[in-house]
């Protein structure tokens, strides 16, 4: 059971999910919490890589580079959900329509 | 600078300047500038005299002096012009001179009052200047370009009065007329030109002399510069347009279309003599002696006294025209210079008259008489002496009777026709037609004298009021009175019966460079001339004492009646009083079929080419215009360029819908596109 495919497996059930989170989510930040598996997902394939696929070391580094990134993306995305909620009121992104005009 | 060189720039340019006076501030000037004009012409005329008491004082046949300048250069060949001054120049500028100082002098009160008065002058002067160009030009290229300006000239004052019709009709004529011998004129000179490369008489004359030019080309360029004689001095076939050319002033009628520019021809011909071949000068003779017969059976019966005269001008250049043709081309010019006194003085005589009762009508208010018919004169005599005396003694002279001027010439011209004849042994016709026209000569001018002066005046009311023209008018008439008289020409012999004198050797003879039975050497002719001189005179003194008894028993005696005859004699009568239909017939063969084909051509042009032709171009691009505004209009703006616009609309309008500003959407997009991409890769 210790092999690559079922990380690979296991980490594109997580980014399906959190690419379903990110589309189908009103809420905002359950879209933000969408991304947050996808971005995990990733870190998923960077460890199942750095153990089974010769990244190595490289692979570790790029999984906590992308935790730190999440957490400033986190602190950005909460910010521009805040500036939406003061827009329109809500944090219903089906609100958020003004890429339209 | 040469004297003669200064003498002839001067008589040549003073009347140009005159003109160009006249025609731009004449009218602002005192008494309207005729001054100007008559300044010039007489200056003209006192260096003229100067120039031929100097040929006189010095004579030498062989005196000539060219001067020529470059006119035209171009690397194939060279234009001179220029100016040749030798003894029939110095005497034909004096002649000039004479009658245009005449003319301006007689015109001071002929055209008195004329509202076109300094108009007149300039005119004048722009002939005289003219004038003096054919006769001083040294070769043909000067020559042409003034018989041009002289044709100008004569065209600008024939039509002087074109308020009249008549004027302006005689006008056109004359110009067309002339430039149909015109053309012949320049045929002849280029045919010269392309054969020896220059325009000048010395140039041709040596290039004809070294046989650049022979044969039948030589007598077609003779037979050429001949039409142009033709036209110019009113020569059958183109002499219709002289009579016409008495719609213009009567001084005009003297100076121009009597005395110098119609002789101008013939002086032409004189010049270039020696290029004549014996075949042209054949011709030139048969036309010059049916011209002068023709011309003078015409005149009989013309009632207008300047009609008269202008037949009997055409019928006088025709002598001078023969004696060219027969060889003895001194005579032509001698009786030219001699013509040019007497018939310009019987011009004045006439003008006079006309004059004379112009102001009778006037004061009698009558406008319907015709100032000009003798029907209307008779018994002038005793009202006017002067004018009378003055035009017997030219009536004289023009008849060739002893002591007037005329004998001398025209018996040379008989004697040269008899010479011809005898040498030949043919031609026997010419003498015919010399002798006969002496004969009709001396009987039509006395005809005139006898309807104008004498018998009972016709219409005694205007008759009363008649009186003698100023003086201005009568100095003319003395000065070429005493011009027609034999002793001017004759000296130092007193023999009135004498053919010789100092004046007939002023010009040699010169031998012909082509010389042929027609033209045998100078020696040749003169010595058959010398025979033929007695019995040459002898007959034409009986044929014009014939002539002038005949019409002193007709319109003076009344012995024999002129009405009878005319009617026993209807055909002949009929011809002569309709001239012969010549203008009928030209009016027939030429200007009738022309106008035709003009309409023709009019009716080609305007019905059929303009409006199938043409109009018809205009509405096939019409039609197709109309084909192409629909395709472009219906087919391409509003279906290419419209339809990509709509489509594109349309397109977009669909595509808008996927554009629905949801992120979450474009997301799908994207992962969607992700998706399709690696099933692509897979594939």
């Amino acid at each position: 059971m210790d092999t690559l495919q079922v990380y690979l497996i296991l980490a594109a059930i997580l980014f399906s999910l959190g690419m379903f989170a990110v589309i189908t989510r009103r809420n905002a930040i359950a879209v933000l919490m969408g991304i947050e598996l996808i971005l995990n997902a990733a870190n998923l394939n960077f460890i199942a890589f750095a153990r089974f696929g010769g990244m190595n070391i490289g692979g570790h580094i790029f999984a906590l580079f992308v935790i730190v990134l999440a957490a400033a993306e986190v602190a950005v995305a909460l910010a521009i959900i805040i500036n939406l909620y003061q827009n329109f009121n809500s944090i219903n992104v089906d609100e958020a329509q003004q890429l339209k005009q | 600078m040469n004297i003669f060189l200064q003498y002839t720039l001067l008589i040549y340019f003073l009347p140009l300047i005159a003109f160009g006076v006249q025609i731009f501030i004449g009218r602002r000037l005192p008494r309207q500038g005729d001054w100007v004009s008559i300044g010039a012409v007489l200056a003209t005329l006192v260096l003229s005299i100067a120039l031929f008491a100097g040929m006189l004082l010095d004579y030498n046949p062989n005196f000539k002096q060219n001067f020529s300048f470059t006119w035209l250069e171009t690397a194939n060949f060279k234009i001179s012009m220029g100016f040749l001054v030798d003894n029939i120049t110095i005497i034909m500028l004096l002649v000039v001179a004479i009658i245009s100082s005449a003319s301006h002098i007689f015109s001071l009160k002929y055209m008195e009052g004329d509202p076109r008065y300094s108009r007149y002058y300039a005119y004048l002067s722009l002939f005289t200047f003219s004038m003096n160009g054919i006769v001083l030009a040294n070769g043909f290229m000067l020559l042409y370009m003034n018989w041009e300006l002289v044709g100008l000239s004569s065209y600008l004052l024939i039509g002087f009065w074109f308020e009249k019709d008549s004027a302006a009709n005689a006008g056109k004529k004359a110009f067309l007329t002339n430039r149909v011998g015109d053309i012949g004129f320049f045929i002849g000179i280029m045919l010269l030109f392309t054969a020896i490369g220059s325009f000048s008489y010395g140039d041709i004359f040596a290039g004809v002399a070294a046989g650049k030019i022979t044969g039948t080309l030589l007598t077609l360029a003779g037979m050429g510069l001949f039409l142009g004689a033709v036209g110019k001095s009113a020569q059958f076939p183109l002499h219709i347009w002289l009579p016409d050319a008495m719609e213009g002033p009567t001084p005009v009628s003297a100076l121009i279309h009597a005395a110098t520019m119609v002789a101008a021809g013939v002086f032409m011909m004189v010049r270039v003599f020696p290029i004549l071949s014996p075949d042209a000068l054949i011709v030139i003779a048969y036309i010059g002696g049916f011209t002068a017969f023709f011309a003078a059976t015409i005149a009989i019966t013309r009632t207008d006294i300047k009609q008269v005269l202008a037949y009997s001008t055409v019928s006088q250049l025709g002598y001078m025209i023969l004696a060219i043709g027969t060889g003895a081309y001194t005579a032509a010019f001698f009786h030219l210079v001699i013509h040019a006194m007497f018939k310009a003085n019987l011009f004045y005589g006439a003008g006079s008259v006309i004059h004379g009762m112009h102001h009778a009508l006037h004061e009698l208010d009558d406008h319907k008489t015709d100032a000009q018919d003798m029907r209307n004169m008779g018994g002038i005599k005793s009202k006017m002496p002067v004018t009378y005396w003055a035009m017997i003694i030219s009536s004289l002279a023009i008849s060739g009777v002893p002591l007037f001027s005329g004998f001398l010439s025209k018996d040379a011209i008989l004697a040269g026709t008899l010479a011809l004849v005898n040498r030949t042994g043919a031609h026997y016709i010419l003498l015919f037609f010399g002798f006969g026209a002496a004969l009709i000569t001396a009987f039509y001018m006395f005809r005139m004298i006898f309807l104008t002066f004498h018998n009972e005046p016709k219409k005694p009311k205007i008759f009363d009021l008649i009186k003698e023209s100023p003086t201005a008018m009568l100095i003319p008439l003395v000065v070429l009175s005493v011009l027609s008289i034999f002793i001017f020409y004759t000296l130092p012999n007193f023999n009135p019966l004498s053919d010789q004198g100092w004046f007939t050797h002023l010009v040699e003879q010169h031998e012909s460079l082509v010389p042929g039975h027609i033209n045998p050497s100078v020696h040749e002719i003169e010595e058959s001339l010398h025979h033929s001189h007695f019995p040459a005179m002898i007959t034409s003194l009986i044929v014009a004492g014939l002539g002038l008894l005949l019409a002193w028993l007709m319109y003076f005696k009344k012995f024999i009646s002129a009405e009878v005859w005319a009617r026993r004699l209807k055909p002949l009568y009929n011809l002569s009083f309709n001239r012969y239909y010549i203008d009928e017939l030209y009016d027939k063969i030429i200007y009738q079929p022309f106008l035709k084909l003009a309409d023709w051509v009019a009716y080609l042009d305007w019905d059929v080419y303009d409006k199938y032709f043409i109009n018809g171009i205009g509405r096939v691009t019409e039609w197709v215009a109309k084909i192409v505004g629909i395709a472009d209009y219906e087919g391409l703006d509003q279906e290419i360029v419209d339809g990509f616009g709509r489509s594109t609309q349309r397109l977009g309008n669909s595509l808008k819908k996927l554009q629905t500003g949801k992120i979450q959407n474009y997301v799908l997009y994207a992962a969607f596109a992700i998706v399709i991409l690696l099933i692509i890769q897979m594939l």
